[in-house]
């Protein structure tokens, strides 16, 4: 029997992960024991309060590169601080949404329809679960690009995903919907952890070794089993790109956007998507770096396949969420061809298209939160007919955010898009950049079609209102415009910051 | 002084100014709008004042670092091509501005709007002709895409918003094949020496013919349909016909010349060797549009959409210039884009106002205007006659450069062009006809003639087509050297005159 060593952790270094975690206990009992009238109020300013020292924290760490934090289990180095940033700055505008409970349910455990729920209806209740779950996949998102071993990939991949799954079922309106996205979401996460897990088995078996640093060294020796890379690989592969939603890995990702509740669905979106493929650039630049011949073909395929799909099937969405999932569908396949690129460019183009996307879909789905009806939010798209007309304003942010998802020019969308396509060409993908660019016009078609829509037709003589958005609302759509077009026109300062510290640790 | 900054920036600000004023003073928004672009246009002529003909290096040069991570430069400087095409810019706008006095208010938003879109669009087409780094001309190629479709959609007629949707999604998908190519060179130019986007250092790249041609026809793809080239010109007659007269102006005069003249400064100047394999291929497309062109405009009933055809075989006649690869065919050319937007801007002003008076564009509903309104019917006459390049007028002398030009290198191209001159005195003078003689036709009786404000308005494009016409050299000065340049770098002489056996 060996003897037995115990852990050493910095916890400074840790120190992210482990304050969004405490901001989630401290969310529990503030549920558990706080009297009913103080609890929305406590509850966002904890969850706020826990974001921002978070980031602080992140900040603080930024230069301090280090395999040690815990005992080889994850690994602090730029891209991964870069990607809590991101990860925290999109969380924090998402709470803003999530502060309008509006959207969620009275009492989410109660059955649709049934006479529990009347009464909490009734009785004017407004739960307050959602902060501390979406503090726990919080946490679990910080870790996930920062795992350094399998284990501890998967561990982080179920803290993410679970409260996750619990979010999307918690739509005030329309809960059947919202609770059928849940458990759809639940089911198919469930089988892509099962593979995930299964790819992890194939990977110990091939290298000996739980840790990506001795995958990679096991891949350059190239002694192992090649079935059982072979394997591994594909079965990991194909668990983080149902989290990203990659095609054919994407059939939750239309219901889920569309069942959950609007603010969850911005969260989920943007902020997922920075964590799993912060994992994914992670394990692919270093673990399988050196087997590039085994999925660099396969995952060229896919990402073709995953642009072009999600592009063409937008076109025939009616439903604004709907059409902004299949949009992000077709995202993850342009982020692909940063994974795909494999080379320092490829790694800083993923990291700034990530915070960009992130940004512009929170902001999106924050104007998705405002148009609505005496039902509730309208995604209905004829009914956003001259919407342009009514609310000016609100319109203007929608169509920036769309302009900048088609990547025209002056939105960050439009560097996000060079500078990814031109990491995959230099890396020699030449067909993912030409699938790329002729997407993005296929793409370009739903998005102009929606700015038609919005200025170009005249409003639809019903109660189709766009509420007056509250403060925090208000913050996150004048902050992700804004942040939008900075981008887009001086996107200098961050893409020098992001060349100058996102380097690999291996 | 650094002038381009400063004629790019004068728009911007009386765009800024009139955004702060309120929705009620929409006169004053006009008069600012009006004020903005005649300084845009006195700093223009200042500029053209201190340009030194003779010298064919890039003059009033500024360049900064934009993106440094990417080595992307907000970098600008005009040779002669790139400066007359700025000045007839500078000199369209505040006419366009005149002429329409009331063209925003058929719109769905504010008068407001409609200056602030067209002072930002105006930015952006200086911008587009100044840029001498690649990814800065990008940025304002697609970026001025979004004020014109929100001009057509929001302030035109008809079918205005599918004619807008139309423009955008043909732009865009030529623009996205240019982004492939510039990536392209971007990825070439870092393996080869360090990121750049410098059009002098992207020309001496090497690259392999396949290769270069590919990333040729990226660029000449969305040149040709910018420009528009046959069969690439099925946007055109929708949004000249939707668009108020004033956008229609600025699109064919202005917008469309970014076409033509990035054939000049990006595919001829980076792809020397795929625009030689390509030359016959366009040549032909350039003599088809010349003709189809034509044919169309002489089955045309409908004035607006007769003005977009005349400019498909125009635009033929230009890129004929371009790639015949002869001084006077590229001075031709390049004073052909100049005249063009002339005598476009008179042809499309004088039809809108006589379409706004008439309430129809059917030319067949027009007749006997000569009578009623004398002023209006003799300006849309010498547009007319500018436009089927009568010797006398500015349009001539372009033409006849260009057929000259192409003539020594591609007879037979240049032979079948001239057919074209023919086919043009029928589509000019049989609408001529239908609609400023004969008998007065009912509802035409009352018409109003122009009044001082469109006198005003009309006069100086009357003025230019009428001095370039007999006097060319101002203009052709400055461009000449600038063509010979292109021509050699190119690796072109002039091919010597041959005489018929004597």
């Amino acid at each position: 029997m060996s003897e037995f060593i115990s852990p050493v952790l910095s916890y400074s270094l840790l120190s992210p992960i482990l304050v969004v975690f405490g901001g989630a206990i401290i969310g529990v009992l503030i549920e558990a024991f706080a009297a009913k009238s103080v609890r929305p109020v406590a509850q966002i300013s904890v969850t706020i309060g826990t974001l921002v020292l978070s980031l602080v924290q992140v900040w603080r760490i930024r230069d301090s590169g280090s395999t040690s934090a815990a005992m080889g289990s994850v690994i602090i180095d730029g891209p991964g601080v870069l990607l809590q940033a991101s990860i925290l700055i999109i969380a924090i505008l998402a709470v803003f949404l999530i502060a309008d409970t509006e959207n969620f349910a009275a009492a989410a455990a109660a059955i649709p329809g049934s006479p529990e729920e009347r009464e909490s209806i009734a009785r004017g209740q407004q739960m307050t679960e959602v902060f501390p779950l979406t503090l726990f996949a919080v946490a679990g998102m910080l870790l996930f690009p920062i795992a350094s071993d399998l284990i501890t990939l998967f561990v982080a991949l179920e803290v993410l995903s679970l409260p996750l799954y619990l979010m999307a079922g918690l739509s005030r309106r329309r809960r059947l919907l919202s609770q059928e996205s849940a458990l759809k979401y639940f089911l198919l996460g469930a089988f892509s952890s099962a593979f995930f897990l299964f790819g992890a088995a194939y990977l110990y078996g091939y290298s000996g070794s739980v840790t990506f640093g001795g995958i990679r060294t096991a891949v350059i020796g190239g002694t192992g089993n090649d079935v059982f890379l072979l394997v591994g690989i594909a079965f990991l592969s194909i668990g983080l790109l149902f989290k990203v939603g990659a095609v054919p890995f994407h059939a939750w990702s239309p219901d889920v956007y569309q069942g959950a509740p609007t603010p969850v669905t911005a969260f989920m979106a943007a902020a997922t998507k920075v964590a799993a493929f912060g994992a994914m650039l992670r394990i692919y630049y270093t673990s399988f770096a050196n087997a590039e011949w085994s999925w660099r073909p396969l995952l060229v395929d896919i990402a073709i396949i995953t642009m072009v799909f999600g592009s063409l099937v937008a076109i025939a969405q009616r439903d604004v969420k709907r059409m902004l999932a299949y949009s992000s569908i077709a995202h993850a396949g342009f982020l692909l061809a940063g994974v795909i690129a494999l080379n320092k460019a490829g790694l800083d183009a993923s990291v700034y298209y990530l915070f960009a996307y992130g940004v512009a879909t929170v902001g999106a789905f924050a104007v998705v939160t405002l148009v609505r009806d005496s039902a509730g939010e309208v995604t209905d798209l004829n009914r956003w007919a001259g919407l342009g007309k009514r609310s000016p304003w609100v319109a203007t942010s929608f169509a920036t955010f769309l302009l900048a998802f088609a990547g025209i020019p002056l939105t960050s969308g439009f560097i996000g898009k060079f500078s990814i396509f031109s990491a995959a060409y230099e890396g020699g993908a030449t067909a993912v950049v030409i699938a790329g660019v002729l997407s993005s016009a296929i793409a370009a078609f739903f998005y102009i079609r929606v700015i038609v829509l919005m200025f170009f037709s005249d409003p639809l003589e019903d109660a189709t209102s766009v509420v007056i958005p509250s403060a925090l609302t208000r913050i996150t759509v004048l902050f992700s415009v804004a942040v939008t077009i900075f981008l887009g026109v001086f996107p200098s300062p961050l893409l020098d910051f992001i060349s100058n510290i996102a380097i690999f640790i291996r | 002084m650094n002038y381009l900054t400063l004629i790019m920036a004068i728009p911007l600000f009386g765009a800024a100014l009139i955004a702060t004023l309120p929705q009620s003073k929409s006169l004053l928004a006009k008069q600012l709008a009006l004020g903005t672009t005649l300084i845009a246009a006195a700093a223009t002529i200042a500029m053209t004042m201190k340009f030194e003909r003779e010298n064919t290096a890039l003059q009033f040069v500024e360049s900064y670092d934009w993106i440094k991570a990417f080595g992307i430069k907000y970098a600008v400087g005009v040779d002669g091509i790139a400066l007359v095409l700025i000045l007839m810019t500078a000199l369209l706008t505040p006419i366009v501005i005149l002429a329409g006095w009331n063209e925003s208010e058929g719109g769905r938003w504010s008068t407001k709007t409609f200056y602030i879109l067209i002072l930002v669009l105006q930015t952006m087409s200086f911008g587009v002709f100044a840029a001498t780094d690649v990814f800065l001309f990008y940025v304002f190629f697609e970026a001025m895409l979004v004020p014109v479709y929100f001009l057509i959609g929001g302030y035109g007629s008809g079918e205005r918003s599918a004619a807008a949707v139309k423009f955008l999604l043909y732009s865009l998908l030529g623009g996205l094949l240019m982004l492939a190519s510039i990536i392209a060179l971007y990825v070439l130019s870092g393996e080869q020496g360090g990121h750049t986007f410098n059009i002098a250092a992207l020309s001496q790249l090497e690259m392999s013919s396949t290769t270069e041609n590919f990333l040729f026809l990226g660029f000449f793809i969305a040149f040709a349909i910018k420009a528009p080239l046959f069969p690439f010109h099925t946007w055109l007659p929708d949004a000249a016909k939707s668009a108020t007269p004033g956008t229609s102006v600025l699109l064919l005069g202005v917008l469309d010349k970014v076409g033509t003249f990035g054939m000049i400064r990006y595919c001829l100047a980076i792809f020397p060797e795929a625009t030689k394999t390509f030359t016959p291929l366009i040549i032909t497309l350039s003599v088809i549009s010349i003709l189809y062109g034509a044919f169309l405009a002489i089955g045309a009933k409908d004035i607006k959409r007769l003005i977009a055809y005349t400019s498909i075989s125009h635009f033929g006649f230009i890129t004929l210039g371009i790639f015949a690869m002869t001084t006077q065919g590229h001075s031709g050319a390049t004073l052909y884009m100049f005249n063009h937007g002339f005598s476009t801007a008179a042809l499309f002003l004088v039809a809108g106002w006589m379409i706004s008076r008439r309430g129809s564009s059917t030319i067949a509903d027009f007749g006997g205007l000569q009578r009623v309104t004398p002023v209006m019917a003799w300006s849309f006459f010498i547009a007319g006659l500018s436009s089927l390049a009568l010797p006398g007028l500015s349009s001539f002398v372009s033409e006849f450069l260009v057929l000259v030009g192409t003539f020594t290198r591609y007879p037979v191209a240049a032979v079948i062009a001239t057919f074209g001159i023919v086919l043009a005195a029928l589509y000019i003078l049989i609408p001529v006809q239908r609609a400023l003689h004969g008998a007065t036709e009912p509802g035409n009786e009352n018409l109003k003639d122009l009044n001082l404000r469109e006198k005003i308005a009309i006069a100086p494009v009357i003025a230019v087509i009428v001095l370039l016409g007999f006097y060319p050299a101002p203009v052709l000065n400055i461009i000449n050297p600038a063509a010979a340049q292109v021509i050699s770098q190119m690796g072109f002489s002039d091919p010597a005159p041959t005489h018929g056996g004597k």
